[in-house]
């Protein structure tokens, strides 16, 4: 048991952390067409809705709790000082987790019945929703049986989380953990090894530079001006336009 | 670019040339970089040019600042989970194929085999309710005709009027990506995967860097960026860039049969881009007009070399077929200007279906043939005479009205101004080959319409004569460059071959 735990929390996110980098990289290098939201909605519109919507507004807000909870866990455990502050924090979590089950439930369901996204499904579209979808369903099931999760995972799971990344891995806590919640952290390190794989790479493309450009884009292939001027001596490679 | 409608024979080889070189794939089988729709009509994708319902193109708000319709900074990232403006492939129509096959391989049955239509997406065997010209020549149907939104604009009177069978007629619109100056769909691109490039305005996409946020499709008013379902990758018309660096016509214009297309270089100042696009709607043309400049003007020449413009390609705007047609006749329009792209595809408004008129046809002629030759039984003819100078321009078939809406943002003096220079050509050649008209009648159409002898007999060259190279002139400054745009053939010194991208050096 020891051993195979030791495999599950030390082994298996070390993995996980190894292929996400390497193969993230190599990925966006080697296959860099593919990175793509791999949109469908040209080919099904309404039901999408119902199911991206709620999905993604979902999973943007729990992420970034897990998040939070991970970086600064003394701040949460700050802010859960106060019980009415940790039931607004619980009651916002665990309807954005609601949100995520219900979208993501929606988003199957199109999957399965629409004859034309089904063309466009591969394999590991589906293994990745249904990780997703189980990954979702622990945890709204823990949230609701193990109270305050985003009290004990900024207590218990941040430290085992930064002994990971300190390179001197300390599962005491998480092997005493009960099984909804070793199997959640289990299936997210699954994910993790997963993701350069699948279609979630299209989060870290995430377009958010468009804030910060004007609006229309004009490139020259090489700057004009300098290769037409004298001064500009052969050189081995051309002036590019920046 | 200008198309001149009025040439334009309905036969959608352009959109056939199109197709075979660039469309013909997987996920990209819907997609008609070129498209003919017959107006009135509803178009493709349906009803294109409604922005109520796909949201495309610019707005002037309230403080005159412009904004995207549908999609930009803050709409296109809260609705980048599902864009609710984004037309879906039942808008434009569901690809298909016939099961052919069956015709040979059937097994021995009761029933003649058949070729069962069978969906290009799902293979599943379907029912083809739209194609992608669907309304083809169907002028005055209820469900296509008259559900064009252009005739928004016209009184219901109007309307019947111009769909009374006897007066019913249609003409032919030809639809690329317009390149526009003020593209919506690279401002609305939130990868900055599209832009416009320098060196001959062309708008691309970058395939490696759009995720398929799919954002220009919406912001495109005219509906001429597409998805591609297959590849999650948004695409469109390249202007045929290939062909185009190599010095030769895109394959929509090198194949058209009407020989209605022309394209020339335009210089443009690209600082007056911004307040032309926010001019008044009624001033919108005409501001567009003042952003393209004129390439015989020595400061405009000077400032171009300044800016490292290539001698043939300011030779090339000289003899741009295009700048004829658009600065120096004022002969051209753009395709829906409020929609505030300043698209730079022109085109001439047609003249003939819309000023013929039909009188009784002349039976004198028929009783002299033998009665074994085939003749009309109508007793209509079209009249394209010219006995009346501007009388047809008023009374013209389609209401000018019509044509506004589509060329001019409701200005119908703008429409009248471009058919009745294209009748005064006419009266002018009449004058010339036929002699039933005076030479006081032809001095008073150009007068009035303020073109020259030269400048008719111009025109009549361009429109009626011109060859390859008066239609298409394209720098050759491109051809010598072709390869260089891509990579220039320094940097790729000491490698070894096609393919092969490591320099052969030491080291990592
Ligand atoms: S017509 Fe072409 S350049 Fe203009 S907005 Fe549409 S896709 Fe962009
Ligand atoms: S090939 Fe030319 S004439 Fe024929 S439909 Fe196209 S634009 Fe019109």
């Amino acid at each position: 048991m020891n051993l195979f735990n030791l495999f599950l929390f030390v082994g298996l996110p070390y993995i996980a952390l190894v292929t996400f980098l390497v193969g993230t990289i190599q990925r966006y290098r080697s296959k860099g067409f593919k990175v793509s939201s791999l949109s469908s909605q040209f080919l099904e519109g309404r039901s999408l809705f119902w199911g991206s919507v709620p999905f993604h507004f979902g999973i943007l807000v729990v992420f970034c709790g897990h998040l939070t909870a991970f970086l600064i866990p003394r701040g949460v455990l700050l802010w859960n000082g106060d019980p009415l502050r940790l039931i607004i924090l619980q009651v916002t979590a665990f309807s954005f987790g609601l949100s995520m089950l219900i979208g993501l439930s929606g988003l199957l369901v199109r999957r399965f019945t629409n004859a034309r996204v089904r063309m466009v499904t591969t394999r590991m579209d589906l293994l990745l929703e249904l990780l997703l979808f189980t990954q979702t369903a622990l945890g709204l099931w823990m949230a609701f049986n193990y109270r305050w999760g985003s009290s004990w995972f900024a207590a218990d799971l941040s430290p085992y989380l930064w002994s990971l990344l300190s390179l001197s891995p300390d599962i005491s806590a998480v092997s005493e953990l009960p099984l909804a919640i070793q199997l959640h952290i289990v299936n997210a390190f699954l994910i993790f090894t997963l993701f350069p794989f699948t279609r979630l790479v299209h989060l870290l493309v995430a377009p958010l530079h468009y804030l910060m450009r004007p609006y229309q884009r004009v490139i020259w292939n090489w700057d004009r001006r300098a290769i037409r001027h004298p001064n500009t001596p052969w050189s081995p490679t051309r002036p590019k336009n920046t | 670019m200008v198309f001149h409608l009025d040439k334009c024979i309905g036969c959608h080889t352009c959109s056939v040339a199109c197709k075979n070189i660039w469309t013909d794939r997987k996920g990209a089988e819907y997609m008609w970089w070129n498209n003919v729709e017959t107006k009135p009509g509803t178009g493709y994708p349906q009803k294109w040019e409604d922005q109520d319902i796909y949201q495309g193109g610019w707005l002037k708000d309230a403080s005159g600042n412009l904004r995207l319709r549908g999609a930009g900074k803050a709409k296109g990232l809260l609705n980048i989970f599902h864009n609710p403006h984004l037309p879906t492939v039942d808008d434009y129509y569901e690809p298909f194929t016939y099961r052919y096959l069956n015709l040979i391989e059937a097994p021995p049955g009761d029933d003649q085999p058949t070729a069962r239509p069978v969906s290009l997406i799902t293979g599943e065997p379907m029912d083809v309710k739209m194609g992608p010209n669907w309304d083809d020549d169907l002028s005055g149907t209820p469900d296509y005709a008259r559900k064009d939104p252009n005739l928004e604009h016209l009184s219901p009177a109007e309307q019947e009027a111009m769909f009374q069978l006897e007066r019913m007629a249609f003409f032919y619109l030809p639809r690329i990506c317009n390149h526009c100056l003020n593209p919506a769909c690279v401002a609305s691109c939130p990868s900055g995967a599209i832009y416009k490039r320098g060196e001959d305005g062309i708008v691309l996409i970058n395939q490696k860097v759009c995720r398929a946020w799919r954002m220009c499709v919406t912001a495109c008013p005219y509906k001429k960026s597409y998805y591609n379902w297959h590849t999650g990758k948004s695409e469109k018309c390249i202007l045929c860039f290939p062909r185009m660096e190599a010095g030769y016509a895109p394959a929509c214009m090198h194949s058209c049969v009407g020989r209605i297309r022309y394209i020339g270089v335009l210089l443009y100042d690209a600082d007056r881009i911004h307040a032309a696009a926010s001019a008044d709607t009624k001033d919108l043309v005409n501001a567009q007009l003042d952003v393209i400049v004129n390439p015989f003007d020595e400061e405009v020449i000077a400032s171009a070399k300044a800016n490292g413009v290539p001698d043939s390609t300011i030779k090339a705007a000289q003899n741009s077929p295009a700048y004829k047609f658009i600065k120096e006749w004022g002969m051209a329009l753009p395709l829906h200007p409020e929609f505030r792209t300043l698209p730079m595809l022109w085109y001439v408004p047609p003249l003939l279906p819309v000023m013929a008129s039909v009188r009784p046809g002349d039976q004198s002629q028929k009783a002299k043939l033998n009665d074994m030759a085939k003749t009309w039984t109508d007793d209509w003819l079209y009249d394209t005479s010219t006995t009346e100078l501007w009388g047809t321009v008023e009374q013209a078939r389609f209401p000018l009205k019509y044509l506004a809406s589509l060329f001019s943002a409701g200005d119908t003096h703008a429409v009248a101004d471009k058919l009745k220079k294209l009748m005064a050509v006419r009266i002018y050649r009449r004058f010339k080959t036929v002699g039933d008209v005076t030479e006081e009648r032809m001095k008073a159409a150009l007068r009035e319409t303020g073109l020259t002898q030269e400048s008719a007999e111009g025109i009549f060259y361009l429109t009626a004569l011109a060859k390859f190279n008066d239609r298409f002139v394209i720098p050759p400054a491109h051809r010598e460059q072709a390869m260089e745009m891509l990579e220039f053939t320094g940097d790729v010194k000491g490698n070894t071959g096609f393919g092969f991208r490591e320099r052969p050096e030491r080291g990592l």
